[in-house]
């Protein structure tokens, strides 16, 4: 069950990973950094009670919070990306 | 499986002439380097790897590039040669690696020598569940402390060399 679980999670990361690579603008790209750290940290998750270790809880936890502030970090950057070249 | 993600993640980072889509795609990398590192069991390992790949590089790469500019020139001429050095010293070390034991194997010498003092002890002696943090925070503990000390320093350099450089140009101004 779990293993099947952790088979869909990598091949959803795949799928994002293709968004990633292919996408046209910087938004496909936040998005797909986004979920790919979604889908880290359910993988986190479900190999920890593949492999009997449900003290991963924790790390993924943490990882959340971390994808989170990166997300919001590369996403305030955006908006104000006028530098001092100008782009 | 992961590897063949990371490994994807890094010739497209290297690969996209859109620098912004490169930082991006390095953070992710980060990211998929601590699965694989919480995988094979070295938490703190993926927590420095998360904090510091995905979280403060990927911030210091967006700084830059909000200084400098967003796409990257195209290359004057193709880099054969250093390609052929980066290969040459690839190979070099995978050869090296050749000689090595088996991954897991119980007859290594780096598991033979103190790895079992460790398995049998550590949790007693540090109270630290983990083998792999209980020797990176209580064995090693001096060499974490003078890492620590290198890279205060380094940040203490850093600040004190930019904070001179400002103080020099407002000068000039004035």
């Amino acid at each position: 069950m779990f293993l099947a679980a952790a088979a869909a999670l990598l091949a959803t990361m795949a799928l994002g990973l293709t968004r990633a690579f292919a996408g046209p603008t910087v938004y496909d790209r936040v998005l797909a950094v986004n979920s790919i750290g979604t889908k880290t940290v359910l993988l986190i998750a479900v190999l920890g009670f593949l492999m009997e270790r449900p003290d991963f809880l924790d790390i993924s936890l943490l990882y959340a919070l971390l994808n989170f502030i990166g997300t919001i970090a590369v996403l305030r950057f955006i908006r104000q990306r006028r530098g001092p070249v100008g782009n | 499986m992961l590897l063949v993600f990371v490994l994807a993640t890094g010739i497209a980072a290297v690969w996209l002439r859109n620098l912004l889509a490169s930082a991006m795609l390095l953070g992710i990398y980060s990211l998929l380097m601590a699965a694989l590192w919480v995988v094979l069991d070295a938490v703190d390992v993926a927590f420095t790897e998360a904090a510091v790949g995905a979280g403060l590089t990927t911030a210091l790469m967006l700084f830059a590039i909000w200084l400098t500019g967003r796409q990257e020139k195209p290359p004057v001429r193709k880099p054969w040669f250093p390609l052929a050095g980066a290969l040459i010293t690839g190979g070099l070390l995978i050869f090296g690696t050749i000689d090595m034991p088996k991954f897991g194997d119980p007859q290594a010498p780096a598991q033979v020598h103190v790895a079992p003092y460790y398995l049998e002890n550590a949790e007693a002696q540090t109270g630290v569940p983990n083998v792999v943090t209980s020797v990176l925070a209580s064995y090693r503990g001096f060499d974490t402390l003078g890492e620590v000390t290198v890279v205060f320093t380094a940040g203490m350099g850093v600040v004190v060399l930019l904070g001179g450089l400002r103080r020099r140009r407002r000068t000039d101004e004035t």
